[in-house]
């Protein structure tokens, strides 16, 4: 025994956070800055304090992001790459029908229809990949949804500039209508799916989850070609504030956590019927794995939920004369709210698993959706957004 | 071995300890319980579906109409027109609260022990009984173990704290105290909001009115007669009001809802309203709503000046000022209204927005109520949909206003009537709306405009169709015409067909085009030959009314009849005015304005608000955050060391840990934290350890 204390203390320490960061990471963190510098340098003078201050917060999320989940950094750098290479050949609304990167794939709706195409077919594979163990038809399933996700957030990037390009300076952040957000909710639910698939190396979820976001793109298909709601619209003005910008990404990031935790729970309930010999319970995941992520899930989902609603507060505070109205919406919020915490209360401290848990999670998307939706088409109130 | 886990990382309960409470201890269990909290959760849940189901706080009447008098009565005693202030629902809340209180309370003391006690009195039993542990048997003596183990512990981020038994050595380690700090935040937290929400509820009116300090005033009263029990004085606690306030002119307090009613709260300070502007996107939505505000305050030298709008309200003494909502200040009108009982004669009105006006109309007095002005009318442009296919052109066709005709019984009709003409199909009219009841969408009457674009050829037309031997004259020539046309010489018939035609106009001017032909029918019930006779009064009449346009148009145009060219544009001008002429018979009014002139006043629509508990609510929403992060992504781990001396100057080392949030990921830690340990005595070259594992 030759070591000190402090020399044993020393030799064992774990790598901090920084100490871990190799040299790609600080690559990274480059490149975000100076990728968000440019940006500073190019829009800095249209933007007030508040914007210059969510700016830099979205880059330090990017630059966070990409060091605790490196497969996020190609999306992004693909995402903004091409994003970027639309705009510069947007000179006017016009270009969208003649130039032909934009018109074939990357002018907003085009790129809203690829995602459309891509997340069922996603669906399909993984449906495939889970009917018949095929694992390529997983790998496959897991690229349509990372194209998907990139298709859906660049049709949105995309989409922003286009917005500037109307006349009458309407430009806004496209997260403002039904139509918009619920592009956001298949980027974001797939995202976070794409995370814990990479996180347990399973592909076995991918199915479920995708399955909530084909529903979610056939919802948006409709309301394209029904009520051509792709149409942009000027914003109404309780809309036009800086708010919007993170109280609607925050918000769906819950919506995507809860929805992913439903779809886990009928995977649950699945899984808890078949028998552990059958090739089946091979396929479909395991109920740890599932219990494991639910849990994460909701977790997640219930943490930026509290920061949607709270920053929702703030908002209303601002545009409404009161941080809290008993708007529909806001009760609604609420009642969201509380469901996940009584979740979370009995599998924290009463340690409930399993099927009650699986049904409940179920249950809690109902909930979610008609504090999304279904307030929006049955309950007039204060928000001015998304009328059916 | 769970329940070893369990008690090792958790302290017993207070109440367990407790072996004989007190009824208060009951009740403290009971509000602090984990079921209580979760029932608790639910039924807030419910409870506020209700309230989103059921539209809150409109006028009684509007409830009493939706559910009849006995459930309006039964709704109204259980408060659901105002649930969330409702007595049930605010007790429910409270109960939520308090148990939260009662569990945090109730949890201090042990989450305390958890954050500062190390646990050292573990025995080797129970730390073999975790479900992650593991066992050397060493050369090494026990000082140089115990110095490995805690090395490898604090290496890992643990507090440590070593504590010696007997012969053996415990070195106790522990990290991520923070989430137990997470659950103690997350449920202040829900109690500091639910706190500084109470402060900004309508708690302190409802206390004034039960205490009879405080009146509902139900009528629509002139501030200035709102009696004094009604009235709030500045700086009586929290509220959030109302108040409309036109263009250049002030207010001095704003009015609180209340139930069926209001009451007046006055404010330290004096608002004069300067300017209130819209400002509009190119499709006629609004694009903002601004007032320019004047805030003087006796407190302050000089007045503030500020221009508010959505989104940017302006806060002064603890009260924040909202752009609300906007309505018509008192719009000043210049009308002309045309007679239509053929008289020609007009009545000059000087109006205003909210005004009424006692108007004698043919010896019957009626009501003129001006409701609304509206500046901008704003239209999809259908020519540019059919051009380009576009859907984001558009049209302001100009100014109109709103007002209803009262009759002595008290019926009412509204109408809606623009300024300036609109094109339809290239050709342009004066559109005046009109309905009977406020839920049905308005009906246009079409008034062509001439080329002056002015109603005055068809007034003068309509007004010939009035005089009686006009008609008569002009229905004799038609008649002579048309029998001419026919090869036909009868004196006799043409008179003949002359008086009906004149009893037709009569019919149509009173009644519309639908009655005339009614009336036709009638009479061809029992002719001998009705297909031809049919044909040849509708030939007439047309020629007839043809005849009274082009001698009205003449004497307009200053031109005998005969000298007056008659092209496409005034044959359309003539069947558009047939069809109004038509139309004026259903309007139900004897009078159709026109606007010469208006001057343009509105009024914003102000929010005021009072919320001193807001920084409360704001301080409790971040604890509520920071605690949820630090519960959810911060766990408590401890492993305890226990170094015992072994055979030949040798020792044992016993590691053993738990976590019970992430198990999985604690596993991996403690797989490398029992690694690290073999690093530095199980190398190799050392060649003195041997592990075992389990
Ligand atoms: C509106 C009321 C409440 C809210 C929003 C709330 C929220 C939460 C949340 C989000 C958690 C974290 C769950 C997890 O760790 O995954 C939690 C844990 C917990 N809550 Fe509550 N809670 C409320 C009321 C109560 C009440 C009334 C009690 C008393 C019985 C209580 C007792 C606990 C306990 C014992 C934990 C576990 C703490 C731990 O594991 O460290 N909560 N609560």
């Amino acid at each position: 025994m030759v070591a000190s204390r402090e020399q044993m203390i020393r030799q064992m320490r774990q790598p901090s956070l920084w100490q871990r960061l190799g040299v790609l990471d600080w690559a990274w963190a480059a490149l975000v800055v100076a990728a968000t510098a440019g940006t500073y340098i190019v829009l800095g003078e249209v933007m007030n304090g508040y914007e210059v201050v969510i700016t830099a917060f979205t880059a330090a999320t990017m630059i966070g992001l990409g060091w605790h989940w490196p497969a996020s950094r190609g999306y992004m750098i693909a995402v903004c790459g091409l994003s970027l290479f639309a705009i510069s050949r947007y000179p006017d609304l016009a270009a969208a029908e003649a130039d032909f990167f934009l018109k074939y794939l990357l002018s907003s709706q085009s790129a809203i229809m690829w995602m459309s195409a891509l997340f069922p077919a996603a669906t399909l594979a993984y449906g495939a990949a889970l009917f018949t163990g095929n694992d390529f038809m997983g790998r496959l399933g897991s690229r349509f949804t990372w194209l998907a996700a990139g298709a859906g957030l660049i049709g949105l990037l995309v989409r922003w500039h286009e917005t500037h390009l109307y006349e009458g300076g309407i430009g806004y952040i496209p997260v403002s209508n039904l139509y918009e957000v619920f592009v956001l909710f298949g980027v974001i639910t797939a995202l976070i799916y794409l995370y814990y698939e990479s996180a347990y190396r399973a592909r076995t979820m991918g199915f479920f989850v995708s399955l909530v976001i084909a529903a979610s793109v056939g919802f948006l298909l409709w309301y394209h070609f029904d009520r051509q709601a792709y149409q942009i619209e000027p914003l109404v003005p309780a809309l036009q504030s800086y708010w919007m910008k993170i109280h609607v990404p925050t918000n769906f990031i819950g919506y995507g956590c809860f929805a992913i935790a439903a779809m886990l729970g009928v995977a649950y309930l699945i899984r808890a019927r078949v028998a552990d010999d059958s090739p089946w319970a091979a396929r479909l995941p395991t109920l740890k794995q599932i219990d494991d992520v639910s849990y994460r899930a909701i977790a997640l989902g219930f943490a930026f939920f509290t920061v949607a609603t709270i920053l929702g507060a703030l908002w209303a505070a601002e545009a409404w004369g009161a941080y809290w109205s008993w708007d529909p919406k806001e009760t609604w919020a609420l009642i969201v709210w509380l469901n996940y915490a009584g979740w979370l209360h009995m599998r924290f401290t009463k340690g409930l698993r399993g099927k009650p848990m699986a049904w409940w999670a179920i249950i809690g998307l109902f909930v979610t959706t008609f504090a999304f939706l279904g307030v929006n088409m049955f309950l007039s109130g204060l928000h001015s957004y998304g009328e059916l | 071995m769970v329940q070893t886990a369990a008690t090792l990382s958790q302290t017993e309960s207070p109440a367990r300890r407790q072996t004989r409470r007190g009824l208060a201890g009951v009740w403290l269990e009971f509000l602090g319980s984990m079921n209580l909290a979760i029932t608790l959760l639910v039924v807030v849940s419910i409870a506020s579906v209700i309230g989103t189901v059921l539209p809150q706080n409109q006028a009684y009447t509007e409830y009493l109409i939706q559910f009849g008098p006995f459930w309006f009565e039964v709704f109204r005693l259980l408060n659901l027109y105002d649930v969330y202030s409702a007595w049930w629902f605010l007790a429910i809340m409270g109960f939520l609260v308090l148990s939260t209180g009662v569990c945090i309370s109730r949890h201090i003391p042990s989450v305390w022990r958890e954050i500062t006690r190390y646990r050292t009195h573990v025995r080797e039993q129970s730390l073999m009984a975790l479900s992650q542990k593991r066992r050397w048997r060493l050369a090494e003596g026990p000082d140089d173990a115990e110095n490995v183990a805690a090395a490898a512990l604090q290496g890992h981020g643990f507090r440590t704290r070593t504590e010696r038994r007997g012969d053996a050595v415990i070195v106790a380690g522990m990290k991520g105290a923070a989430t137990r700090m997470g659950y103690v935040l997350t449920h202040v937290a829900v109690v500091v909001i639910a706190l500084g929400a109470l402060a900004d509820g309508n708690i302190g009116l409802k206390i004034r009115e039960m205490t009879g300090n405080l009146a509902v005033e139900t009528r629509d009263l002139p501030l200035s007669q709102v009696p004094g029990d009604s009235w709030l004085p500045a700086g009586s606690g929290s509220f959030r009001g109302n108040v409309t306030i036109p263009e250049q002119s002030n207010s001095g307090v704003v009015f609180l809802q209340l139930r069926d009613g209001y009451v007046v709260q006055e404010l330290p300070f004096e608002i004069v309203v300067e300017d209130f502007r819209i400002d509009h996107y190119p499709n006629g939505m609004p694009r903002s709503y601004e007032s320019d505000l004047v805030l003087h305050d006796p407190a302050l030298d000089e007045p503030i000046r500020q221009t508010i709008s959505v989104n940017h309200p302006l806060t002064h003494r603890g009260h924040t000022i909202y752009q609300a909502s906007f309505t018509d200040g008192g719009t000043q009108l210049d009308l002309t209204g045309h007679i239509l009982d053929g008289s020609g004669q007009t009545l000059p009105i000087d109006g205003r927005v909210f005004e009424d006006m006692r108007l004698q109309l043919g010896g019957v007095e009626r009501v003129l109520e001006i409701n609304d002005f509206q500046l901008f009318n704003v239209n999809r442009d259908p020519r540019s949909v059919e051009r380009t296919g576009a859907r984001d052109e558009f049209v302001n066709v100009g100014p109109s206003f709103n007002y209803s005709l009262r009759d002595e019984a008290g019926q009412a009709r509204e109408f809606h009537t623009y300024m300036a003409p609109v094109e339809i199909e290239e050709r342009w009219y004066y559109l005046h709306g009109m309905r009977t009841d406020a839920s049905q969408p308005f009906r246009y009457l079409h008034i062509p405009a001439d080329e002056n674009a002015s109603m005055d050829t068809f007034m003068a037309f309509h007004q010939a169709l009035h005089q009686r031997d006009r008609v008569r004259r002009a229905g004799q020539r038609a008649a002579d015409a048309v029998l001419a046309q026919m090869g036909v010489a009868n004196p006799d018939l043409a008179s003949r067909v002359a008086g009906t035609t004149d009893d037709m106009v009569a019919t149509l001017v009173e009644a519309g085009l639908g009655a005339v032909n009614a009336r036709l029918e009638a009479r061809l019930a029992d002719a001998s030959r009705p297909e031809m006779l049919r044909q040849f009064s509708q030939a007439v009449l047309q020629r007839t009314l043809f005849e009274l346009y082009r001698e009205s148009l003449a004497t307009r145009r200053g031109v005998s009849p005969d000298q007056l060219q008659i092209g496409a544009d005034e044959q359309a001008f003539f069947e558009d005015a047939v069809n109004a002429v038509s139309g004026v018979a259903d309007y139900g009014a004897p009078i159709i304005f026109e606007i010469d002139h208006f001057n343009h006043r509105q009024a914003t629509g102000l929010q005021i608000t009072k919320a001193p508990g807001k920084n409360v609510v704001y301080a409790g929403s971040a604890m509520l955050v920071a605690g949820l992060f630090m519960l959810f992504y911060v766990s408590q781990r401890r492993v305890w060391a226990m170094v015992r001396p072994g055979e030949g100057g040798g020792s044992e080392l016993i590691m053993a840990g738990v976590n019970q949030r992430s198990p999985e990921a604690f596993e991996q830690e403690f797989e490398t934290i029992a690694n690290a340990v073999d690093g530095q005595i199980g190398r190799p070259d050392a060649g003195s350890a041997r592990t075992e594992d389990q």
